[in-house]
């Protein structure tokens, strides 16, 4: 069931682009545009490696790379099976667009620092692969704390006093979940006696009065970087960011690496069958409802427009998590579809807004009125992704919610469709009004000369809304995400899902 | 060949050194910096040699002038005391390195300096091969005077620093004597390995206790075990930064391993004492000093002094470490040694370079360092990492194992404790961190974003050996399987 696994040095060579490429980037920091090359290329590289696992990985054979112990019996083990690849697929191909778009950004705005912006950059996806097609918990620990560090000198970029409290909010958070995953990593190498990834999860039966506290910790560890409630507070803080990096908090690297470890931890450590045994499937589930709706109905409130992005974030990650807690092949399709769905329409919505920020210098939602008439392309991209996101076809967002709603019907979770329909309704209901006044309401007077952002800016976010929509179309034929998530979902719940 | 005589050369060769260097010093004083830099390198490359023949062909045991044990003095290397030998002369020899051009600008000093610093280090050597307890004392005052001498070079408030480290050091070792004397009324033996033998043959374990007590808490103040750290904070804070980049990394390490070394060894650790509590109070003490040393080393604002809190903090780790007595804790503990020696002699080599390069010792002065002293910052910033316990960092790795010992141990609390350790290290290493990378000086603001903002680089005399730590302490962090199943002794079930 779970595959042949082969061993294959693909799965390491896809961080090496990544690794050179920080390492280049340090060491031409008198060279902008040198810089800006080894990005490029670096992500096309790994982009280029992980596409090429993936036709594999979809049939089932998975390969893995071991490279040295990182402690007796523990080794760093790197394997890219579907699961590993449809993150690590996302990441490396958004990145490539997230480099395009960096690079006009950080030039429109002259800003400072830009050796270690990329040079984060490039560590950070470096890192986001590792957590991807990392074999153990150790070695998840290990990138997702590399992660963390690369992140915070991007997330403090501007260095003013409001970043650098951003920055410090950040690592509380994050330190603090990746303390209490080294605890849960360390008890479950006590209880299991070994840390590995398998499909349907390495804890047998537990002693009692194990089980909830080691759950807490594991969904402590990563519910941070997912943004489940209440321990999303850092993601709207960190929103002081440059609008990529915000793209890569939200889309390519850390939010995703919070669900992806969700799946990964419910899936390959816990088990389906544990969680069933002690109920726990509806208190994560439940978790995920109430995030959902909270995370609804806070964005209305926002005028902010990329604050008003962050708590959708946080709203729509717990799709993921509440189709893996629904305990259903179809809803574990569909939350593992919807970490790709929802990185591509949400990077379109922040490459949307960093596009405004940069030609008008707006970040309010209330002074949109009229700028679609201005940046039909920016706006036009918007609303595809804006309502893609509520679940409006085309775009990619239906997709995984009309899986998400099977599952619960599936499972008779009738209560959890009533969520989705809800949460629905509430993005229709701060996305609309947005799209709306951009392209129906007159512009103030002060808008005169605005034009689109510069090609590089707006190229990337023309492509992801595309992106998005062919995922709704095809879902299978940028990259074979469909496959994977349908085989990914067979893994954890042990059998094969349609 | 050499190899039979190995024991006895790791100490002699400083000794050698020590007592070259003021007679060298008053013919050519420029090069008793090369002598002794050849003296530790030559140490830190026997140590090395000590471990690879130790792994190869098993202990080797010494016997001085070939009188046989009890009765002769014999000097022991197995697995445990040759890696503590490498991690202490290694930082050692990297320490002397550092200290010449931190020494820079004393000339005619050189003499007495590196005298003093040899002995200091032949002191440890001493420590670390000793086979009897009474030799182990002998050492540990030949380096602990040493050190009191060291730190009084600084004059002014260093001489009043190095008074009450005299003074409590005097404590230690007095209380450590005193132990040893009772054991030897009762077994009437000093050597380790006989001891062992006696030890559970005795009739009074009251006394007995007694004797480990004292035995422990002359350690235990020579290791700076809170509460009886009292005189590492101003020894550290006073010391020249020469003096505290040797004294800071290594010589608490070397009574952290004699105190392991007499647990295990001669009062045959879990099973040897029994009922007794002294292992668990161990840990849990331990634990109270990870705490303690955090919440102090977050209120200071003087680099040293924080330096010197957060190592009152990691020394807490070793010692719970020692206490929690199972494999993979004691595995952590001894990783920790070295660990701990690298990172912390890589921090407190930083702060002598930044406190000649940009003023002072302050936190505050530490601002606009990385954009001075970009290579010195990034070895800052690799040894943060690795005092917080992020991976591939290798401080994490030796966590890891007390951990995973903690756990074993049946120890949820102290597990805690080592993970809560970690985030008070966030908080005071990111304050470091902070200053040195964010906060701007104010000569920068006012002149502009980035007009000719000269570089100011630690020398290349300081810059290598804070480059081979930030560059070590990754390297141990990527190998430390190697070094944990094939010289600690742990592997997996």
């Amino acid at each position: 069931m779970a595959g042949d696994t082969v061993a294959a040095w693909s799965p390491a060579l896809a961080l090496v682009p990544a690794g050179v490429a920080a390492a280049l980037i340090r060491l031409s920091s008198r060279a902008p545009a040198l810089r800006e090359t080894w990005s490029l290329l670096a992500s096309g590289l790994q982009a280029a490696v992980v596409l090429s696992m993936i036709p594999g990985a979809a049939a089932g054979v998975v390969l893995e790379t071991i490279l040295v112990e990182l402690a007796p019996g523990v080794p760093l083990v790197l394997r890219a099976d579907a699961l590993g690849c449809v993150f690590a697929a996302l990441s490396s191909g958004l990145w490539v667009l997230t480099t395009v778009y960096s690079i006009g950004y950080v030039r429109g705005l002259h800003e400072h620092a830009q050796t270690r912006y990329f040079f984060c950059f490039a560590l950070s996806l470096f890192a986001a692969v590792g957590v991807a097609f990392a074999g153990n918990l150790l070695t998840f620990f290990l990138f997702y704390e590399i992660l963390t560090v690369s992140t915070y000198p991007l997330v403090i970029h501007k260095e003013t006093p409001a970043a650098v409290q951003a920055g410090r909010m950040y690592l509380a958070y994050t330190l603090t979940a990746g303390v209490a995953l080294l605890g849960a990593v360390a008890w479950t190498q006590a209880l299991a006696g070994t840390v590995e990834f398998r499909p349907g999860g390495i804890l047998g039966p537990l002693p009692s009065g194990t089980l909830w506290p080691l759950l807490g910790l594991l969904v402590l560890g990563v519910g941070v970087k997912a943004a489940l409630m209440p321990l999303h507070s850092w993601l709207p803080v960190a929103m002081i960011a440059p609008t990529p990096v915000s793209a890569l908090l939200h889309a390519v690297a850390v939010v995703k690496a919070g669900v992806f470890g969700v799946v990964r931890i419910v899936g390959y450590v816990v088990g389906p069958d544990l969680l069933a045994s002690a109920g726990a499937w509806s208190a994560v589930a439940w978790l995920a409802a109430g995030t959902i709706l909270a995370g609804s109905l806070l964005a209305l409130a926002q005028d902010n427009l990329k604050r008003l992005l962050a708590f959708s974030t946080v709203s729509q990650l717990s799709y993921v998590v509440l189709g893996v807690a629904l305990g259903t092949p179809s809803g574990a399709v569909g939350g593992i579809q919807h970490i790709v769905n929802h990185g591509v329409m949400k990077i379109t919505l922040f490459f949307c807004a960093g596009a405004i920020y940069v030609a008008t210098g707006k970040e309010r939602v209330s002074q949109l009125a009229g700028i679609g008439r201005r940046m039909p392309v920016t706006m036009g991209a918007f609303a595809v992704a804006a309502l893609g996101l509520a679940g409006v076809p085309p775009a990619a967002g239906f997709l995984s919610k009309w899986y998400l709603i099977r599952g619960a019907l599936e499972g008779g979770q009738w209560p959890f469709v009533l969520v989705l329909l809800a949460s629905a309704l509430l993005n229709l209901a701060y996305f609309v009004p947005i799209i709306v006044s951009a392209f129906f309401r007159p512009p103030d007077e002060a808008g005169e000369g605005i034009a689109e952002a510069p090609a590089t800016l707006v190229v990337p976010l023309a492509l992801t809304a595309a992106a998005s929509v062919l995922l709704g179309v095809a879902p299978d034929l940028p990259v074979a995400f469909f496959s994977l998530a349908s085989r990914a979902a067979g893994e954890i719940l042990g059998g094969v899902v349609r | 060949m050499l190899s039979d005589h190995l024991p006895p050369f790791l100490a002699v060769v400083p000794l050698l050194g020590a007592l070259l260097a003021p007679l060298l010093g008053a013919v050519r004083p420029r090069l008793v910096h090369p002598l002794a830099v050849a003296a530790g390198a030559a140490t830190a490359g026997l140590s090395l040699l000590a471990l690879r023949e130790v792994l190869a062909r098993g202990v080797i045991r010494y016997h001085l002038g070939g009188w046989a044990p009890p009765w002769g003095i014999e000097l022991v290397l197995d697995p445990l005391s040759a890696f503590t030998a490498v991690a202490v002369s290694g930082v050692g020899a990297l320490a002397l390195l550092y200290a010449g051009p931190a020494a820079a600008g004393r000339e005619g000093r050189e003499a007495p300096f590196f005298g003093l610093a040899l002995l200091l280090l032949a002191g440890l050597m001493g420590m670390i091969v000793a086979g009897d307890l009474f030799n182990l004392f002998v050492f540990l005052e030949v380096a602990s005077i040493a050190g009191y001498a060291l730190v009084a070079t600084g004059g002014g408030r260093a001489l009043v620093a190095a008074f009450r480290y005299l003074i409590l050091g005097t404590v230690g070792a007095s209380l450590y004597l005193l132990g040893v004397g009772h054991l030897y009324l009762m077994t009437g033996s000093l050597n380790m390995a006989d001891l062992a033998q006696r030890v559970p043959e005795l009739a009074s374990p009251r006394v007995l206790a007694v004797a480990v007590g004292f035995v422990v808490i002359g350690l235990g103040i020579k290791m700076g075990l809170f509460p009886l750290h009292g005189w590492l904070p101003d020894a550290y804070t006073h010391a020249p930064p020469a003096v505290a980049a040797l004294i800071a990394p290594i010589t608490t390490k070397a009574a952290a391993y004699a105190l392991a070394r007499i647990l295990f060894s001669v009062l045959g650790g879990a099973e040897g004492l029994g009922r007794a509590p002294l292992l668990t109070v161990l840990a849990w003490a331990g634990g109270v000093a990870i705490v303690a040393g955090g919440v102090m080393a977050i209120r200071q604002t003087d680099l040293r002094r924080l330096l010197a809190y957060s190592s009152v903090s990691q020394m807490g780790y070793i010692a719970l470490g020692i206490g929690l007595a199972n494999p993979a804790a004691l595995a952590g503990a001894f990783l920790h040694i070295l660990n701990h020696a690298m990172m912390k002699g890589c921090l407190f080599f930083a702060a002598g370079a930044a406190a000649a390069r940009l003023g002072g010792p302050a936190l505050t002065d530490l601002r606009g360092m990385h954009r001075r002293m970009p290579w010195t910052t990034a070895c800052v910033v690799v040894a943060a990492l690795s005092m917080i316990g992020v991976p591939p960092a290798g401080g994490f790795f030796s966590k890891w194992y007390l951990l995973v010992g903690a756990v074993q141990g049946g120890q949820p609390v102290l597990a805690g404790v080592i993970l809560a350790g970690g985030l008070l290290a966030v908080v005071y290493m990111f304050r470091v961190l902070e200053h040195a990378c964010l906060v701007p000086r104010d000569e920068d603001e006012h002149a502009g974003s980035d007009p000719a903002l000269e570089r100011r680089e630690a020398p290349p005399g300081m810059l290598v050996p804070l480059l081979a730590l930030g560059v070590g302490i990754l390297a141990v962090g990527i190998w430390n399987a190697p070094i944990v199943s094939g010289v600690l002794g742990f592997t997996a079930r």
